[in-house]
C-alpha cells in the first residue's frame, strides 16, 4: 500500500507543479506577446484539409494519386475490376516468390484470397505461435481504409488480424474494396472515429510503404524490421 | 573538465576535422532537397505550421487536463499509468517492472527520453539485457556513445566504418553495402523480438481525447516491440500531448516532412491500451510512465513555454550552422542544436549549461524550420540574458563600465584612439597568442586595422 501512496502522491505533485506554472499566461503563437485570454472555440486543426498535399475531387483522380503516391513508396498496387481478377493476380504473386505457407485472419476477403491460393493458413484470430508465423512467406490482411493522400493503409488490431501480422512477415499483402479509398487524412481520422469510438481496437497503425531506413548513410533500404514489400491489390 | 570547456575543446576539434564535415554535409545535403519538395505539396505549409502551433499551445496551455483525461482514457482500458518526477523516479519504476516479471531481455525501440534517463547504463549495472531495435540506435549502441542526432542516431558514421563495427561485435558483415548490413541486424534482431520478455518504447504524441500513444517509425521495429514481449512499458514526457485525436491528421505528415522529408513517416500507430478482449496478440500488460524531470521549471518561465511544444523533429539541428560544424556529441546533451541549447538550460542547469545559447549566431534558421514555429532564436537570446542576469560576468561588467566613461568623455576618446594607434603594430605579434588580451576572438579572426584618420577628422578637416 506504501507503493500505491507513494505514487499517487507523484501524480498529484506533477498535476499540482503543473497547475502553479500554468497561472501565468503564455502569449500565443504569432501574435508577437499579445497574452492569450481565450482558447479557440474550434480546433486550431480543423480546417487541416485545406493545407496538407492536394487530392483531386474524383474518384479516379484520387485512385491515380494513390497509385502515384504507393509506386514512390515502392508499394505495390494493382486494382482489378473483379475478385478473380484479383485471386488471379495473387496466384501469380505466390507462385513467382515460391511461397509455400502463409498467415492471414478472419473475414470475407482474408478468407477469399487465401483461399484462392490453397497453401497452410495459419490463422491469427484464436491465437498463433510467433515462431510460426515467422515461418511464413506472406501476411494477408483486410485493412480499414485506404489513403489517397499518402498511398498507405490503415489496419487496426481488430480489423487486420492483430498487432504482428501485418508486419512479421516479409510480404505484407492487403486485401481491399474501392469503396475503402478515402480522400485524405482527415478523412482517415474521421473513419475511425465514427468506425469505432469510443472502443477503439488496442492498434491502429497507419501504414505508408514497406518497412524502410536510412540509418546508413541515409539511404534508403526496404525491409529494416517489418515487411520488405508491400502488395495492395484492391477490386 | 567543466561542461563549457568540454564544448569547446570537442567544437574547435569537430570544426577542423573535415572527414566529419563532409559526412555531415551529404547526409543533410540529401534531407534539404526532399524536405523542399515535400514542403511544397502542402497546399499552406505556412498556415499548417499556424494550426500546429496554436494546437500545441492549448495542449500546453491545459497540461492538467489534458493529462487527466488522457490517464483516465488509458487506465479505464488496463493501462497502468505511472509518474514521476525526476530520472530516478523513472528508472526505479521500471526497474521494479522488469522485476516483478522476472524478466532478463528487454527490446526497445527509440525513445530519447530513455536517453534523458540514461535508462540503458541502469538496467545493464542491474543485470538486463537491453538491446535497441533501431538499426542506428543499435549501431551507437554497439560503439558505446550516445545517439548523434536525436532522428538519425548514426548519421555520423560511414558504410565502412559501420562494416568494420559490425564484423568486430557481430562477427557477420557480408560487405558495406547499407542493403547487406541492414540484412544482418534484421537477421540479428528478429529472435530477440521473439524472445524478449519486455518491449520499451518511447512516445511522439499523446491524444488527450481518446487515451492512445502514438509512435513514429520507419523500420517497424515498434510495432514489434509493442507487438510480441507480454509486457510493453512506455516512457514519454508530460509534454507529449496533443488533444484530439484528429489533431494527428495534420501533425503526422508535418513531423515526417520536417523531420525527414517524407509524406508520412513508414509506421504511425496509435496505442490504446494492452491486449484488449477478442485480440489475438499484443501484450498482456502495458505500463505508460509520464515523465516529468523539470519539464513543469520550462512550463512556468511563461516567455520560453512554446519550446514544450517541440515535437522532437530535428529540424532546427539540420539547418543549424553551429550544429552542422561541431556536430551532434560536442554538446554534451540528451537534446542538441537549437531546441537542445535552449531546454538543457531549463532542464540541467542554466549556469552550467549557458555556453549552449552563446555558440549561436542568433541567424534565425532554427526559428524559420520549426514545424511548431518555437521562437527559438529569441529564446537563445532570452537564456544569455537570464544568464547574466543572475550571475554577472565581472569582467565584462567592469570593461563595459570602463568603455562607458571613455565613450562619454570627448578627450578619454580621442587618448584612447591614440593609443590605439601606438600599440597597433604590436597587436599583429601578439595575435592569437597568450599576450594577446583580445585572444578569444582574434584566435581564428584578424582585427581590423584603425585608419590614422577618425571619421571624425576626417569630417572636421572639410569643413
Amino acid at each position: 500500500m506504501k507503493n500505491t501512496g507513494n505514487i499517487l502522491s507523484e501524480r498529484e505533485k506533477i498535476l499540482g507543479r503543473i497547475r502553479e506554472a500554468l497561472k501565468i499566461s503564455a502569449p500565443l503563437p504569432g501574435s508577437h506577446g499579445e497574452v492569450a485570454t481565450h482558447a479557440h472555440a474550434e480546433s486550431p486543426a480543423s480546417h487541416a484539409r485545406e493545407w496538407l498535399p492536394s487530392v483531386g475531387a474524383s474518384s479516379v483522380e484520387q485512385f491515380d494519386l494513390f497509385a502515384k503516391n504507393a509506386a514512390d513508396l515502392k508499394a505495390d498496387f494493382q486494382l482489378f475490376s473483379s475478385r478473380d481478377e484479383l485471386s488471379a493476380a495473387l496466384k501469380k504473386i505466390s507462385a513467382a516468390e515460391k511461397w509455400s505457407r502463409i498467415a492471414s485472419h478472419d473475414g470475407e476477403l482474408s478468407n477469399f484470397a487465401s483461399a484462392s491460393l490453397g497453401l497452410p493458413v495459419l490463422l491469427t484470430d484464436k491465437g498463433y505461435d510467433v515462431q510460426e508465423m515467422e515461418k511464413c512467406d506472406a501476411g494477408i490482411s483486410e485493412c480499414d481504409a485506404l489513403i489517397a493522400q499518402t498511398g498507405g493503409v490503415v489496419v487496426t488490431s481488430r480489423s487486420a488480424g492483430g498487432r504482428a501480422l501485418s508486419v512479421l512477415p516479409p510480404h505484407h499483402i492487403v486485401i481491399a474494396r474501392r469503396e475503402q479509398l478515402v480522400p485524405d487524412l482527415p478523412a482517415a481520422f474521421a473513419l475511425l472515429q465514427q468506425k469505432y469510438a469510443p472502443d477503439f481496437p488496442s492498434m491502429i497503425s497507419f501504414i505508408t510503404g514497406p518497412s524502410r531506413t536510412g540509418d546508413i548513410e541515409r539511404i534508403l533500404v526496404l525491409g529494416a524490421h517489418g515487411p520488405k514489400k508491400l502488395t495492395v491489390l484492391c477490386f | 573538465m567543466s561542461f563549457v570547456s568540454q564544448f569547446k575543446s570537442l567544437a574547435s576539434e569537430k570544426t577542423r576535422d573535415l572527414r566529419h564535415r563532409s559526412v555531415i554535409r551529404t547526409a543533410l545535403r540529401s534531407y534539404e532537397v526532399v524536405r523542399d519538395k515535400r514542403k511544397a505539396a502542402f497546399q499552406s505549409w505556412e498556415s499548417a505550421r499556424q494550426a500546429a502551433a496554436e494546437t500545441k499551445w492549448e495542449a500546453i496551455n491545459h497540461l492538467d487536463t489534458h493529462l487527466e483525461s488522457l490517464v483516465s482514457k488509458l487506465e479505464s482500458r488496463g493501462t497502468k499509468v505511472h509518474w514521476a518526477s525526476n530520472s530516478a523516479q523513472a528508472r526505479e519504476i521500471i526497474s521494479q517492472i522488469l522485476r516483478d516479471k522476472k524478466a532478463r531481455s528487454i527490446i526497445k525501440s527509440k525513445a530519447m527520453t530513455s536517453e534523458e534517463i540514461h535508462l540503458n547504463h541502469a538496467l545493464e549495472k542491474e543485470g538486463f539485457t537491453v538491446v535497441e531495435s533501431d538499426l542506428g540506435e543499435f549501431i551507437v549502441q554497439l560503439r558505446h556513445e550516445p545517439p548523434y542526432h536525436i532522428v538519425f542516431p548514426s548519421m555520423h558514421l560511414t558504410r565502412g566504418e559501420i562494416k568494420d563495427l559490425f564484423q568486430k561485435e557481430l562477427g557477420d558483415a557480408p560487405s558495406d553495402s547499407p542493403e547487406e548490413l541492414t540484412m544482418v541486424a534484421r537477421r540479428v534482431m528478429r529472435q530477440k523480438y521473439i524472445q524478449a520478455d519486455v518491449g520499451f518504447t518511447g512516445g511522439n504524441f499523446a491524444i488527450a481525447e481518446t487515451g492512445m500513444i502514438s509512435i513514429t517509425e520507419n523500420e517497424g521495429n515498434a510495432r514489434l516491440t509493442a507487438a510480441l514481449p507480454k509486457t510493453m512499458v512506455t516512457l514519454m514526457g508530460i509534454e507529449k500531448v496533443l488533444p484530439r485525436f484528429s489533431d494527428l491528421a495534420l501533425f503526422l505528415p508535418m513531423l515526417a516532412t520536417a523531420g525527414a522529408g517524407q509524406p508520412m513517416t513508414c509506421y504511425n500507430t496509435m496505442y490504446s491500451g494492452p491486449r484488449q478482449p477478442g485480440e489475438c496478440d499484443g501484450p498482456e500488460e502495458w505500463h505508460v510512465i509520464l515523465l516529468d524531470n523539470r519539464r513543469t521549471e520550462l512550463l512556468a518561465d511563461a516567455e520560453q513555454r512554446d519550446s514544450l511544444h517541440c515535437i522532437r523533429c530535428g529540424a532546427c539541428l539540420n539547418v543549424c550552422p553551429i550544429f552542422r560544424n561541431v556536430g551532434g556529441h560536442t554538446y554534451g546533451t540528451t537534446y542538441s542544436g537549437p531546441v537542445g541549447a535552449v531546454i538543457t538550460p531549463h532542464l540541467r542547469g542554466l549556469q552550467d549549461w549557458k555556453h549552449l545559447s552563446n555558440a549561436s549566431s542568433l541567424c534565425g534558421a532554427c526559428t524559420e524550420a520549426c514545424p511548431v514555429k518555437i521562437d527559438l532564436h529569441h529564446h537563445l537570446l532570452q537564456n544569455r540574458r537570464n544568464a547574466s542576469a543572475s550571475e554577472p560576468a565581472f569582467f565584462e561588467k567592469l570593461a563595459y563600465k570602463i568603455f562607458a566613461i571613455v565613450a562619454n568623455e570627448p578627450a578619454f576618446w580621442s587618448l584612447a584612439k591614440k593609443i590605439g594607434w601606438l600599440t597597433q603594430p604590436l597587436q599583429s605579434l601578439v595575435k592569437g597568442s597568450a599576450l594577446d588580451p583580445a585572444k578569444a576572438w582574434t584566435k581564428t579572426r584578424d582585427l581590423p586595422p584603425q585608419p590614422l584618420e577618425s571619421f571624425k577628422d576626417w569630417w572636421k578637416n572639410r569643413q
